[in-house]
C-alpha cells in the first residue's frame, strides 16, 4: 500500500502565482506572430507568407500598410522567419495577456475605431459580468477540435495552473454554467450541441472562442487557394478553398465575447481569458505594439 | 498494381486480400479517390478507385481496384476482412457507393439525416434502455456520442456516433503544396502532431527520393518519444482520476506538464508543432544535450517512482484487472495497433517492423509479452513504453551531443536541418508509430500539390473495438475502459 498522501507532499508547492505574480513560464513561450515594423519598402510577397492568410499588405489607404490577424495565426513562423525585418514572435506577456474582446481586436496593428470598440465591448461585458466576480463556473464544449485545446484546457485543472485558486469551477450542466469555453472550428456535426448548449445557459452568459480555430477556423477554413487537381466527394471545398465542414470559427454558431489565439491557446492564455471574461483582470493589450 | 476496371476484380482483389490477411498480414486501410480527370480517360468519367493497403513485413502494399464509372456500388470488403468495417462506412459517406453486403450502413463521419439520429436499439428484452452520453459530455472532454443499451448495470451493447466533429481534413489536404501539407498533419490529431508530421513528412521524402540528415533523424525521434511519454502519462492520470485517487491524479499531470513544458523549451511548441518537415527538420533543439539529458533523468525517475506506486495500488489494480478485456484473437483478426494490440499479444509497432529516421540505429529495448488484454495490460504496456521511450531519449541526448553542432546549425536556410525535398508528382504511404499506434498517410501529388492525401490515425482502427471489450462490464467500468484506450476523437472523425 503506497502513501499516496505522503507522496502528495514531496514537490511541495507545484501552483503558479499567476496573476498575483509574475510567471517565468508564462512570458518564455512563443505566441502568435506580431508587426514590428510598419514602414516596409515592398510589401508585395508579405501576405503571401501565411499559409491561413492572415497577412494583409497595402490593402487601403484606410488602413496601415501591413496588418497581421492573431486570429488566424497558428504559430507556424514562417513569416518571423522569412522577414525577421517586418515580423516577430511575439513573446513577453503575450503569452498570456492575448486575448482580446473584439474580433478585430486580435488584428495588429490596431486602428483607433478597433480601440473604442473594445473599450465599449469592455464596458457592456463589465456590465453583464458584475454579479460573477467571486464564482465562476465554466462549461467547456468541443466544436471540433484537433483535441491538443482538450489537453490544455484540462492542464487547468491541474495543480500547476489550478483555476480553483482563482473561485473558476468547471461544471457537467450548463444550466449551472455561467461561461461557455469552445474550442474548436466549429464543425457542422457540432452546430446543433454547441446552440442547444448555450441555449441551456441562464443569463449572464459569457462565450470565448479559445484558439485560433474556433476564432477564424485557422487553417482548415481559408488561406491557400485549392486550384489543384482535387477528388471530388459529396462535402465540396468551401469558398475560399477551406473545408466546407467547418464554419471558419464558432462565432456563427454562439456569439463570442472573448477572443484568444492561439494554435492551441496555452494554459495562461486560457486562464488569462477566463479571467478577462469575467471582468477579474483588464484586458490590457495596448494599441500598436 | 493492376486495376481492372470490374466489379469482379474487386471482389476477386478482396478474396487475394482476405488470403494474405489469413497467411499473417495485417490489414492497414481502405480509402477511395476518384481518379484525376487528366490521368484518365475523361471521356469515359471519373472512376472510382478503391486503394487497400496491407502491412507486410518491411513495407506497406498497396492493392488498387477501379470501380466502373457510375458504378453504384461494389461488393463489401467487411463480410471478408472485419477491420474493414468502419473504412467502408467511411468511403460511402465520402462517395456514396454502396458496399453491398456491408453489415451496417449509417453515417460515421459525416452528419446524416434525422432519421439517423433516431436512437438505434439492438437489444431487446424487459428493461432494456439507451443512455445517450454526449456529444456534450462531462468534464473536459473530446466531442462523441456513445449510445449505451443497457437494462441497468451491464452493457450488452455500445454504438459510437463519431461524426460530431468531423472537420473534412482529407478534402483540406486537396490542393496544398507539400510543403503545407505538414502544417495540417499536424492538426490532424493534435495530441499525436509530430507523429503525424513524421508519417507524412516519410510519405513526401519517399516520393521525393530524399532522406533526412542523420541528426535531423535523431531530433524527429526525440520529439516523437518526448510525445508518446506524454501521451502515456496522460492516460496514466486519466486512469487514477476515473478511481477516484486526486493525488495520483495529480501527480500525472504534473509530469505531463514538465514534459510538455520540456518540449516547448527544445522548438517552442508544447506539441512539437513545426519541427518536422518534409526532409527533416526545421531547426536543432534550443536546449543543450547536457541540459537535456539531466531533465530526462529527473522526469524519469520522478514518473517512474509515480508509476511503480501506481502499479502497487492494490484498490486502483482491482478497477482494472479483467476490465475492458479485448481477446487475442479479435486483437489479431482487426490488427489492432499500439498499445492495445500489444496488450492482447498482437504487437504491430512501425518502429521495430518498418523503422524509419534514427531507429533502425538506435533499437529498442525488448518488452514483455501480455496476453490478458485487459485495462491493466494495457496499462502495463504503456509503462514499459515509457521505459523504452526514455532509454532511447537518453541515447538521442547523448549522440546530438556527439554530432558536430555546426552540421544543425540555425533556420536560416544554411545549415543541413534538411535534405531538399520538393517533389513533382508521385504516391506513396508514410507511416510512424504515434502513441496510439501506427499512423498512415497515402499521399499523391500532382505538380508539386497534394491532389490526394488520406491519413489514417491509430485512433480510427482502435475506436471501433470498443464495441467488443464490454464482456461483463458495467457501466462504472466505462470511464476505465475509455482511459485505457487512450484515443483522440479527432484522429477518429477526422
Amino acid at each position: 500500500m503506497s502513501l499516496w498522501a505522503l507522496r502528495g507532499l514531496r514537490n511541495g508547492v507545484v501552483t503558479t502565482k499567476w496573476p498575483r505574480r509574475p510567471d517565468g513560464y508564462a512570458d518564455g513561450w512563443r505566441g502568435p506572430a506580431v508587426v514590428q515594423n510598419q514602414d516596409v519598402a515592398e510589401p508585395d510577397g508579405l501576405s503571401d507568407l501565411c499559409p491561413t492568410g492572415a497577412i494583409s499588405a497595402g490593402a487601403g489607404a484606410s488602413t496601415r500598410a501591413v496588418r497581421l490577424d492573431q486570429g488566424r495565426c497558428i504559430l507556424c513562423g514562417r513569416c518571423a522567419e522569412a522577414r525577421p525585418d517586418v515580423f516577430a514572435w511575439s513573446a513577453g506577456a503575450t503569452g498570456s495577456d492575448a486575448a482580446a474582446l473584439t474580433r478585430e481586436g486580435l488584428v495588429l496593428p490596431h486602428l483607433p475605431e478597433d480601440d473604442e470598440a473594445i473599450g465599449a465591448a469592455r464596458a457592456r461585458l463589465r456590465e453583464r459580468t458584475a454579479a460573477l466576480r467571486r464564482s465562476v463556473h465554466v462549461r467547456h464544449v468541443d466544436g471540433g477540435s484537433d483535441g491538443s485545446e482538450e489537453w490544455e484546457v484540462q492542464a487547468l485543472l491541474g495543480p500547476v495552473y489550478d483555476i480553483h485558486r482563482l473561485g473558476v469551477f468547471f461544471t457537467a450542466s450548463p444550466r449551472h454554467a455561467d461561461v461557455l469555453l469552445v474550442t474548436g472550428a466549429g464543425s457542422a456535426g457540432m452546430a446543433g450541441p454547441l446552440r442547444a448548449t448555450y441555449e441551456a445557459m441562464p443569463d449572464p452568459r459569457v462565450v470565448i472562442a479559445a484558439g485560433a480555430d474556433a476564432v477564424s477556423g485557422g487553417l482548415l477554413s481559408a488561406g491557400l487557394n485549392s486550384a489543384g487537381p482535387n477528388g471530388a466527394g459529396p462535402n465540396g471545398a468551401g469558398p475560399d478553398g477551406g473545408s466546407a465542414t467547418v464554419m471558419g470559427g464558432v462565432s456563427g454558431i454562439v456569439p463570442v465575447d472573448v477572443w484568444v489565439p492561439g494554435s492551441p491557446p496555452s494554459p495562461f492564455g486560457l486562464l488569462n481569458a477566463l479571467l478577462i471574461a469575467v471582468g477579474r483582470l483588464a484586458d490590457d493589450r495596448k494599441g500598436a505594439r | 498494381m493492376t486495376l481492372p476496371a470490374s466489379e469482379t476484380g474487386a471482389a476477386g482483389l478482396w478474396e487475394k486480400l482476405a488470403a494474405r490477411i489469413a497467411a499473417g498480414d495485417r490489414f492497414a486501410g481502405l480509402f477511395a479517390a476518384l481518379r484525376s480527370p487528366h490521368s484518365g480517360d475523361a471521356a469515359a468519367g471519373a472512376a472510382l478507385v478503391l486503394s487497400a493497403h496491407v502491412a507486410a513485413g518491411a513495407g506497406i502494399d498497396t492493392m488498387q481496384v477501379a470501380l466502373p464509372p457510375g458504378a453504384a456500388g461494389y461488393p463489401a470488403l467487411t463480410p471478408l476482412v472485419g477491420a474493414a468495417f468502419w473504412y467502408e462506412r467511411v468511403i460511402h459517406d465520402q462517395f456514396g457507393v454502396v458496399p453491398r453486403g456491408h453489415p451496417r450502413l449509417a453515417p460515421l463521419v459525416l452528419h446524416g439525416s434525422a432519421e439517423d439520429h433516431a436512437l438505434p436499439r439492438h437489444v431487446a428484452g424487459y428493461g432494456m434502455f439507451t443512455i445517450p452520453h454526449g456529444p456534450v459530455r462531462s468534464g473536459v472532454m473530446e466531442s462523441i456520442e456513445y449510445l449505451v443499451e443497457t437494462p441497468g448495470e451491464a452493457i450488452p451493447h455500445l454504438n459510437m456516433r463519431v461524426f460530431y466533429k468531423h472537420r473534412g481534413i482529407e478534402k483540406r489536404f486537396g490542393g496544398m503544396s507539400a510543403a503545407d501539407g505538414v502544417l495540417l498533419a499536424e492538426r490532424a490529431e493534435g495530441i499525436a502532431s509530430v507523429a503525424h508530421a513524421l508519417a507524412y513528412c516519410h510519405a513526401i521524402e519517399r516520393i521525393a527520393g530524399c532522406s533526412p540528415p542523420e541528426p535531423a533523424g535523431l531530433v524527429r525521434v526525440l520529439h516523437a518519444e518526448l510525445e508518446r511519454v506524454a501521451n502515456h502519462v496522460d492516460v496514466a492520470a486519466k486512469l487514477a482520476d476515473a478511481a477516484g485517487l486526486a493525488v495520483a491524479a495529480a501527480r500525472f499531470a504534473v509530469h505531463k506538464e514538465r514534459v510538455l513544458r520540456l518540449v516547448s523549451g527544445l522548438c517552442g511548441s508544447r506539441f512539437g508543432r513545426g519541427v518536422v518537415v518534409p526532409g527533416g527538420v526545421s531547426a536543432r533543439p534550443r536546449m543543450s544535450p547536457g541540459a537535456l539529458l539531466t531533465e530526462l533523468g529527473r522526469l524519469e525517475k520522478a514518473v517512474m517512482a509515480d508509476a511503480d506506486s501506481l502499479m502497487a495500488t492494490s484498490s486502483f489494480l482491482d478497477r482494472l484487472r479483467t476490465t475492458g478485456p479485448l481477446t487475442p484473437a479479435r486483437a489479431r483478426a482487426h490488427g489492432a495497433l499500439g498499445p492495445i494490440g500489444k496488450a492482447s499479444g498482437f504487437s504491430a509497432d512501425a518502429r521495430t517492423e518498418r523503422p524509419y529516421d534514427a531507429y533502425p540505429s538506435l533499437g529498442l529495448l525488448p518488452v514483455r509479452a501480455h496476453e490478458t488484454g485487459d485495462a491493466l495490460a494495457r496499462l502495463a504496456v504503456r509503462w514499459d513504453e515509457v521505459v523504452q521511450s526514455f532509454d532511447l531519449l537518453r541515447r538521442v541526448a547523448r549522440e546530438l551531443a556527439g554530432t558536430d553542432a555546426g552540421e544543425l546549425s540555425g533556420t536560416d536556410g544554411g545549415g543541413a536541418t534538411a535534405a531538399a525535398c520538393e517533389p513533382a508528382a508521385g504516391r506513396a504511404a508514410g507511416w510512424a508509430e504515434a502513441p496510439q499506434g501506427e499512423v498512415l498517410y497515402d499521399v499523391t501529388l500532382e505538380d508539386g500539390r497534394i491532389s490526394r492525401c488520406h491519413p489514417r490515425s491509430a485512433s480510427f482502427h482502435n475506436l471501433v473495438l470498443m464495441h467488443d471489450v464490454f464482456a461483463g462490464d458495467i457501466l462504472t467500468d466505462f470511464p476505465f475502459i475509455e482511459a485505457s484506450f487512450g484515443l483522440s476523437v479527432a484522429g477518429v472523425a477526422l
